[in-house]
C-alpha cells in the first residue's frame, strides 16, 4: 500500500536526518539543570543573545539531578555544554561524567539564594531559631529528660516555644525531588537537631542513624508538600494566615506586599543580610560547562564571560535585580578569574 | 440476602395489582424527581465551575493584551550614533542606544539628580528601547541628526502600576515601584505620555524574561510544528491501522491481543511516551533534543490508540449492508473499503483525529523528558529547531516570580483554550455536517 511505503519512507528520513544532524555543529549553545537556576541563567542567555553575534543558548529546566544526568552523558553535540546547579556537583555525578568522557568541567559559582520561611502579612511576624523549625517539622524529636525518640508530639508552635503564637503548625514546602527542599534539609533540619545533647550522642554511636533522624520531616500533615511552584505556595499563605511556607528568596522579595519573611535566629532575610552571610538559610547556585565543548560550539567563552561580569552578577547587576544575591567582591574577582581561564574542578 | 418466607409470597398474590402499583407510585415519582435534581445539580455545579475558571482566567488575563508605552523625546544625536560621520553601517549598529533612550529621559525630568535617582528614572522604560531605536535606525538610517517623539517600550513594572496591580497605599518597600517613580509615572500620565496600546508584542515576541518583552509566538510555532508532524503521522498510520483490523484482519486470538494492547496503550500516562521518545528517538536515532520532529514523534504515540479506537467505531458504525452491496456489485474488497467504507466513516475519523490532536495540543508531561521545557528566544523556523509548545509555556510563566507574568500566564492559557474550543468545534461542526445516520 501507498501509505505505507510512504511509513517506510518517514522512518529511513528519521534515521538519515538523525545520522546528518549528530554530524553537523549545533550553533547555539545548550543549558541544561536547576529550575532555581533557570530564571538567572534564562536572564544571561537572552542578555548574551541580544549584546552579541551569537545565537540565544537554549535553557532547559530539568532539575539539577536531571540536568547533570544529561550533562554526563558525554561530549558531543548532542550533550548539553553547561549544567544549571542548585547545589555543587556530586562525587557520584562526577564519577558518571568521568566514565562517560566528561573528564573536564569548569565549575563557577554565581551567588547566593536564600531560602526563606514566610507567611501572610495578616498574621504578626514569628522570631523563630533553627532549633524550633527542626522541632516542628521533624518525625522524631529526643523526650525531653531521657533523650529517648518519641514521635513529635507539638501540634502548635506555642508548645515549642511558649514566646510563639499558639496556632497550628503548618509548613507549606516543596516535595523531595526539589532542589530547595534538599537545601533546606541540609542548611536548616540538620543544623537545628545538632542543639540536642542526645542526637550528638547518637551520632557518635550510630552516624547513619542520626542523620535520618535529623533529616526525616513528619508525615502527619504538619508539613504539607505543595509542589514545585514558588508561586503557589505564596497564593496558599495568602488564603491560609496560619500557615508558613518554604520558598526561594526572589519569591519574598516579589511578593512583599502578600508575604513577609520571618526571621530566623534573629535576622530577617534581606538582601542585605544574605549577601553578607548573616542570614543561615542561603545556598550557593552553580553553573557547570564542559571544557571539551569550548571552541567546538561556538560562544561559550563570552556566554562564561556574560555570566561572570559584573554587569550580570555584580553588587548592582541584572541578575541582583532578578533575586540572585552576590557573592562578596573579592570571591567573586576570583570565581570570575578562574571560570574566565578556564579552571577545571579537580577529578 | 432476606428471602420472601413461603408464607409471605401467595399473600401477594391476592393483593390487587392496582393498589401495589398506586401505592409505589408516589415513591417511584419521588424517586425519579430526585434522579432529575442530582443531575440538574451536577450539571449546574460542572458549569459553575468552568464559569468560575474561565472568570478568573480572563479576569487576570484580559490586561496582558494592552501594554503600556512612554512617549520618550529622542534625539538621535549623530556625534552618539555615528561619531566619525562616515556611516558606517558596523559603528552604527554598535553604537550606545542606551544612552539616547538616557537622554530622553533625562530631558523629561530634568530636576531628577545623583545616581540612585536616576537609575530609578531610566529603570521606568524597558531595556528593549534601546533595541528599539537601533531597529529604527537600521530601518531608516536618515532618523540620524533628527529629533523624535518615539513610543518606548515601559518597563513590567510600570505597567502593572498604570494597570492598578500595584497597591500606592503600602509602605515603599513593600512594593517593587518607588515613590519617586510613581510620581514621575502620574506625571506623564497626566502630559498624555503614557499610553496603553494594544500587545502585538504577545503575539510576535518570543520568550523573553522580561515580561513587557515576552510573547507567544515561539511556543505558538513549536505547538504548529509539532502538531503538523503528530497529524501526518498518526492519521494515515492510524487510519490504516483502523481498516486493516476492521475489514481485513481475521478474528483471532493475536487480533484480540493487539486490540486489547491498543486499549491499554490508551490509557498510558503520558509521561511515559516521554521516556520512550528520550530512549527511542534521542538517544537511539539521535535526533536533536528539544525539536518539534520530536515532539511530534511522541505525540503522535500517544494519539494514536485514540485515532484508532475512534477510527474502528467509525467504520463499524458504517452498516453491512454497504459492504454487501458494493461487494454484490462485483467490487473487490479493497475497493470495497476505499470506495465506499471509508469516505462514509471518515467524518467519524476525523472527529477523532481532532479530538486526539487536542489533547496533544494540551500536552505538556511528556515533553520535558524530550528537552522541549526550555527557555527558547528565537521563534522556530522548522522542525528541527529547538522549540517549546504552548502548555510548556504556560508552564513556564506561571513559575517566574516577576509579578507581570502573573497575567502573561493567563494570556497564553485563554489563548490555548481559544485553540480548544476551536479544534473541538470544528470536530462538531464535521461530526454535525458529513456524518450520515442509518
Amino acid at each position: 500500500m501507498l501509505k505505507q511505503k510512504l511509513v517506510l519512507a518517514l522512518a529511513a528520513t528519521f534515521v538519515v536526518t538523525g545520522a546528518a544532524y549528530a554530524q553537523s555543529a549545533r550553533d547555539y549553545i545548550s543549558v541544561v539543570g536547576s529550575s532555581t537556576v533557570y530564571p538567572f541563567t534564562t536572564a544571561v542567555a537572552e542578555q548574551f543573545g541580544k549584546g552579541s553575534k551569537f545565537k540565544t543558548p537554549k535553557v532547559e529546566s530539568t532539575g539539577t539531578g536531571g540536568g547533570f544526568k544529561l550533562f554526563c552523558g558525554g561530549v558531543g553535540v548532542q550533550f548539553p555544554d553547561v549544567s544549571d546547579a542548585s547545589r555543587a556537583i556530586k562525587k557520584s555525578e562526577m564519577e558518571t561524567c568521568a566514565k562517560n568522557g566528561v573528564t573536564e568541567i569548569v565549575e563557577i559559582k554565581i551567588g547566593f539564594d536564600g531560602i526563606v520561611i514566610a507567611s501572610s502579612k495578616k498574621t504578626k511576624p514569628m522570631a523563630l531559631t533553627i532549633k524550633d523549625i527542626w522541632l516542628a517539622l521533624a518525625k522524631e524529636i529526643p523526650e525531653p529528660g531521657t533523650g529517648k525518640l518519641a514521635p513529635n508530639p507539638f501540634k502548635t508552635w506555642k508548645e515549642i516555644n511558649p514566646e510563639l503564637p499558639a496556632s497550628k503548625i503548618e509548613v507549606l514546602g516543596p516535595p523531595p525531588t526539589s532542589g530547595t527542599r534538599d537545601a533546606f534539609v541540609e542548611l536548616v533540619m540538620d543544623h537545628g537537631c545538632k542543639e540536642f545533647a542526645a542526637i550528638k550522642e547518637l551520632e557518635k554511636a550510630d552516624e547513619k542513624k542520626a542523620k535520618t533522624v535529623c533529616q526525616t520531616i513528619r508525615e502527619d500533615g504538619a508539613f504539607i508538600e505543595a509542589g514545585e511552584n514558588d508561586n503557589l505556595i505564596v497564593q496558599k499563605l495568602v488564603a491560609n494566615p496560619n500557615a508558613l511556607g518554604i520558598f526561594g528568596y526572589s519569591f519574598l522579595e516579589e511578593n512583599l506586599d502578600k508575604v513577609q519573611g520571618e526571621t530566623i535566629n534573629g535576622v530577617i532575610p534581606n538582601f542585605d543580610n544574605i549577601a553578607d552571610g548573616k542570614y543561615p538559610v542561603s545556598r550557593p547556585l552553580f553553573i557547570y560547562i564542559k571544557k571539551a565543548h569550548v571552541g567546538v560550539i561556538p560562544g561559550i567563552k563570552e556566554f562564561i564571560t556574560e555570566y561572570t561580569s559584573e554587569k550580570a552578577v555584580g553588587d548592582e547587576g541584572y541578575l541582583g535585580k532578578k533575586g540572585l544575591i552576590p557573592l562578596p567582591d573579592a570571591q567573586r574577582k576570583q570565581v570570575s578569574a578562574d571560570a574566565n581561564s578556564l579552571k577545571t574542578l579537580a577529578p | 440476602m432476606n428471602k420472601p418466607t413461603p408464607a409471605a409470597v401467595p399473600a401477594a398474590f391476592n393483593r390487587d395489582i392496582k393498589t401495589i402499583v398506586n401505592a409505589g407510585l408516589q415513591r417511584r415519582h419521588a424517586a425519579e424527581r430526585r434522579f432529575r435534581s442530582y443531575g440538574l445539580i451536577a450539571i449546574s455545579l460542572g458549569l459553575l465551575f468552568v464559569v468560575l475558571m474561565f472568570a478568573n482566567i480572563i479576569a487576570k488575563g484580559y490586561p496582558a493584551f494592552w501594554q503600556t508605552y512612554v512617549q520618550v523625546p529622542i534625539s538621535f544625536d549623530p556625534a552618539v550614533i555615528d561619531p566619525q560621520g562616515i556611516r558606517d553601517p558596523a559603528a552604527i549598529e554598535s553604537a550606545d542606544y542606551a544612552a539616547l533612550v538616557r537622554a530622553g529621559m533625562r530631558r523629561m525630568f530634568p530636576a531628577v539628580e545623583g545616581r540612585t535617582e536616576l537609575r530609578a528614572l531610566y529603570a521606568l522604560v524597558s531595556s528593549d528601547a534601546t533595541y528599539e531605536l537601533q531597529r529604527r535606525i537600521h530601518q531608516n538610517p536618515a532618523l540620524i541628526g533628527s529629533s523624535q517623539e518615539i513610543w518606548l517600550l515601559a518597563s513590567a513594572t510600570v505597567d502593572t502600576l498604570v494597570k492598578g496591580n500595584i497597591d500606592r497605599t503600602l509602605d515603599e518597600t513593600e512594593r517593587s515601584v518607588k515613590d519617586n517613580q510613581i510620581g514621575w509615572v502620574d506625571k506623564l500620565q497626566a502630559t498624555g505620555k503614557i499610553e496603553k496600546q494594544f500587545n502585538t508584542i504577545l503575539f510576535s515576541g518570543g520568550d523573553s524574561r522580561e515580561p513587557e518583552q515576552a510573547g507567544i509566538r515561539g511556543a505558538l510555532m513549536g505547538s504548529f510544528y509539532t502538531l503538523l508532524i503528530t497529524f501526518l503521522l498518526s492519521f494515515p498510520i492510524g487510519v490504516a491501522t483502523a481498516v486493516y483490523l476492521e475489514e481485513f484482519a481475521p478474528k483471532n486470538r493475536w487480533t484480540d491481543l493487539i486490540e486489547v494492547n491498543i486499549n491499554n496503550l490508551a490509557a498510558v500516562p503520558s509521561i511515559v511516551f516521554g521516556l520512550l521518545g528520550l530512549a527511542v528517538f534521542i538517544n537511539f536515532f539521535s535526533l536533536p533534543r528539544s525539536a518539534p520532529l520530536v515532539g511530534g514523534l511522541v505525540l503522535s504515540l500517544m494519539t494514536l490508540p485514540v485515532i484508532i479506537i475512534a477510527g474502528r467505531a467509525a467504520l463499524t458504525s458504517v452498516p453491512p449492508s454497504i459492504r454487501e452491496a458494493a461487494l454484490g456489485m462485483g467490487a473487490s474488497k479493497l475497493q470495497m473499503v476505499g470506495h465506499h467504507v471509508l469516505p462514509l466513516a471518515m467524518p467519524g475519523m476525523l472527529t477523532g483525529s481532532i479530538i486526539g490532536m487536542a489533547r496533544a495540543l494540551g500536552e505538556s508531561a511528556p515533553l520535558l523528558m524530550i528537552g522541549m521545557v526550555a527557555f527558547i528566544v528565537d521563534v522556530p523556523k522548522g522542525i528541527m529547531d529547538p522549540a517549546t509548545v504552548l502548555p510548556v509555556q504556560i508552564y513556564l510563566w506561571s513559575d517566574l516570580p516577576e509579578r507581570a507574568f502573573v497575567e502573561r500566564t493567563s494570556a497564553a492559557i485563554m489563548v490555548l483554550l481559544a485553540f480548544m474550543v476551536l479544534m473541538n468545534g470544528l470536530a462538531i461542526i464535521l461530526r454535525k455536517r458529513f456524518e450520515r445516520r442509518w
